[in-house]
């Protein structure tokens, strides 16, 4: 397991880095926000055209069957300009859910839909006070002849006003078993209401207020098992994906930063030659770096893990790993976005230049999925300790 | 290929497993630690000096230099098969030292003919022991400043007379053979008057004292030469040429020193565990202090992320790609890593880490609190963290 990039993967860095590069930019991103632009997808329905909403969905599910280490390249390219497709909810959470856990109807009706674009898929998972443990889940689903009844409220649901595919968990009543149903967004006793976030990026609360879903709506027919195992499997894949993410985010911060401080003249001099700043850079370089291994291995293990390879079959391993990249990814990207808006100065605090973009985007991100803390108890305890 | 190598592995098995010795097997092995050679060489036991010569018998000692200076002339496929043929056994490396990683890949690279004939092979035979001449009281950061004079005897136009002093040398009074920072000439940049050269350290005019650390341990000494006579011909890459050697070497040590603490690291996060479960206690098999348990898992996972990055610029140097991390981050993050590793032990033992020495205190208590001190000097020894900082921020970010 090489932590290098192949041939094929240095063509998929670059096209999509070039890809939302060519498209706008983080320019994108703040022309959205301030209604400049209307929604729209033009962008997704490009990304779906090369096939990347269905990278790692194997071949015979009509995906391009490669693995999280190549998704991940495109997820860093997208976080490089905060791009506002919903990548990791649809094409990692919602997808790979679907993937593990559902029957072949499911998958049959609709994997082809999230791979084209034509559905924006997620999973309404998270609620008030879990902070990433989902044994905390407090909605229920409640079984009532051949249909569940669904009470409970879901919040920070990434692209929950977007998608038109809600897996929702709950606790089966009567078995206490986490269960995930796939619920239509449009069904009575949904109520989804768009929560506006420092980081501009699409999120919504999902009330359950009573929904009725069939009981052959459940996701219950994958390999994985029951509905706690399929969320954490997507759930630990979401977060590497996301870290990946992170770290086009954190990484584009850390340049623009550099560059600013061979620019920037005080005293007569680039403010690059103080060593009180060169040396704040060259800690945040080496941040970096050691994140970026840790974000590379976690996605190769769950390649080798979904393959069947040695390398993945020991699943304390791949899980610390996964805790690893995030915990790393979350913190570097917390200092590296601190470091940066000082870096900057005066401009550094202004809404009018990119880097506070970053510096929000980067706070988000960082807690999604567990920040660093969470994941230093989940390594520790996976660690026995 | 997979064939010739899955051969050449079969050969080492069947060769380690006739000709090791098996007290052996197990013994403690580490950077500094294991069986140094040289004109008057310490060896732990008879079976450690059977080893030695047995293994550089074969050249194995140093296995990728060429047979012709007494080197196994391995492909680093072969070392590779070797490394791991001996971890396998749980066999000591048969010699360590300054001579096999820093002056011998250095006379390899800028060596004449004659040098590399005369010095490698007793290298690799554990014969003479090297140490290394760079520090100076008053050129610490700033090597390039250095004063040490060497001058050509009047008498004897081939020969220099050596006079000044060095400092921070490792090992030097059990050292035979000193390589060596000179000023040679003071009419140019500070750094194009630098030679390199080689002095046999019984030479007369030679004088060592250890320094004493805080650890007490005292692994440094000055060095002071008077009058001291070395001949033109151990001269390293031409007279006043010595500067691109000295800072060749040092990238390499540097390389080298990220990657022991890579080693070193190994089985920190156990050691941790179980000194704090001992200290502090266990609450539903969570260690009972929640905040030394967010500080043991934080060191661990850094720990993690640090070998993961050692091999990332292993894999990144073997696939020949360019760029990738670079080697110099290892130095400034290993030896932070290290400290804060440390430190973290001393805390979980409380008033126990305070102990200097004495029975009533728990050896691996003791031992843990000597780690700790003598890990201070890690970011300072061969090249303080600012500069390593400095050198990534002009080489790497590019800053002005």
């Amino acid at each position: 397991m090489d932590l290098v990039l192949s041939n094929e993967q240095k063509l998929i860095r670059d096209s999509a880095t070039q890809l939302f590069r060519d498209r706008g930019g983080v320019g994108r991103l703040r022309a959205l926000r301030d209604g400049k632009v209307a929604p729209n997808n033009d962008v997704w329905n490009e990304i779906a055209g090369l096939g990347w909403l269905a990278m790692t969905t194997p071949e015979a599910l009509g995906g391009l069957g490669l693995g999280l280490a190549e998704l991940c390249l495109v997820a860093e390219a997208a976080g490089r300009v905060l791009a506002p497709e919903p990548l990791v909810s649809s094409a990692v959470l919602a997808n790979d859910a679907l993937v593990m856990g559902a029957s072949d109807a499911q998958k049959a009706l609709w994997l082809p839909r999230l791979a084209s674009g034509e559905v924006v898929g997620t999973v309404a998972w998270d609620e008030r006070g879990m902070r990433g443990n989902i044994a905390k889940t407090a909605s229920e689903g409640h079984p009532e002849g051949d249909h569940f009844v669904l009470i409970g409220a879901k919040q920070d649901v990434l692209a929950g006003a977007e998608a038109g595919l809600v897996i929702v968990s709950a606790k089966n009543s009567a078995t206490s078993e986490l269960e995930l149903f796939v619920v239509d967004p449009k069904a009575p006793g949904m109520r989804v209401t768009p929560q506006q976030r420092i980081d501009s990026l699409p999120s919504a609360r999902v009330a359950l207020d009573g929904v009725v879903v069939r009981a052959a709506d459940r996701l219950a027919g994958g390999a994985v098992g029951n509905g706690a195992k399929v969320l954490a499997a997507a759930l630990d894949r979401a977060t590497v994906v996301l870290s990946a993410e992170l770290l086009g985010t954190a990484s584009a911060a850390f340049e623009m930063t550099v560059a600013y401080l061979r620019e920037r003249e005080q005293f007569g001099v680039a403010i690059g030659t103080f060593q009180a700043l060169r040396h704040r850079a060259a800690k945040l370089y080496i941040a970096l770096e050691l994140a970026r291994s840790a974000v590379m291995t976690a996605a190769r293990l769950l390649d080798a893990q979904a393959r069947g390879e040695p390398a993945g079959m020991d699943p304390v391993a791949v899980a610390q790993t996964v805790s690893l990249a995030k915990a790393r990814m979350s913190d570097t990207a917390l200092l590296v976005a601190d470091e940066a808006v000082q870096l900057h100065g005066g401009i550094g605090m202004t809404d009018e230049h990119d880097i506070g973009l970053y510096f929000k985007r980067a706070r988000v991100a960082a807690t999604t999925f567990g920040d660093g803390a969470y994941h230093r108890d989940r390594w520790a305890s996976l660690g026995g300790y | 290929m997979d064939d010739r190598n899955q051969a050449f592995r079969g050969e080492v098995r069947a060769w380690l497993e006739a000709n090791a010795p098996l007290s052996l097997i197990g013994a403690p092995a580490g950077f500094l630690q294991g069986t140094w050679g040289g004109r008057k060489p310490h060896f732990e036991s008879e079976d450690h000096e059977r080893w030695l010569h047995a293994m550089a018998a074969k050249g194995w000692t140093a296995p990728m230099w060429p047979t012709q200076y007494g080197g196994g002339g391995l492909s680093r496929q072969e070392d590779e098969i070797l490394k791991s043929e001996l971890r396998r056994m749980r066999l000591p490396p048969p010699l360590i030292g300054f001579g096999l990683v820093m002056i011998g890949p250095t006379l390899l690279e800028f060596g004449t003919e004659a040098q590399k004939a005369e010095h490698l092979p007793p290298i690799v035979r554990g014969e003479v022991r090297w140490c290394q001449g760079y520090s100076e009281p008053g050129s610490g950061s700033d090597l390039a400043s250095l004063k040490t004079s060497a001058v050509r005897d009047p008498a004897d136009p081939t020969r220099f007379i050596i006079n000044g002093q060095k400092v921070w040398t490792s090992y030097a009074e059990k050292s035979d053979w000193i390589f060596c920072l000179v000023r040679t000439n003071t009419q140019v940049q500070k750094q194009a008057g630098i030679s390199f050269i080689l002095i046999d350290m019984a030479t007369p005019g030679i004088e060592t004292r250890p320094i004493g650390l805080i650890s007490g341990a005292s692994p440094f000494c000055e060095v002071f030469f008077s009058d001291v006579v070395a001949h033109e011909r151990n001269v390293v890459a031409g007279i006043d040429h010595g500067w691109t050697v000295a800072k060749a070497l040092l990238g390499h040590e540097r390389t080298m020193v990220g990657e022991v603490f890579a080693q070193s690291v190994v089985g920190g996060e156990s050691e941790l565990v179980e000194a704090a479960r001992h200290y502090l206690g266990v609450k539903n098999t969570k260690l009972a202090d929640a905040l030394i348990r967010d500080r043991v898992a934080q060191v661990a996972m850094d720990e993690r992320a640090f070998m993961l990055t050692v091999k990332r610029i292993k894999d990144t140097a073997k696939a020949d790609q360019r760029p990738g991390p670079e080697s110099s981050i290892l130095k400034v993050y290993g030896t932070e890593l290290n400290q804060r590793r440390r430190a973290l032990a001393v805390t979980i033992a409380g008033s126990d880490g305070l102990g200097w020495d004495g029975p009533d205190y728990p050896a691996s208590t003791l031992s843990a609190t000597r780690e700790w001190l003598r890990s201070r000097g890690n970011t300072i020894e061969g090249g303080t963290s600012e500069i390593q900082l400095d050198i990534i921020a002009k080489h790497t970010l590019g800053l002005p």
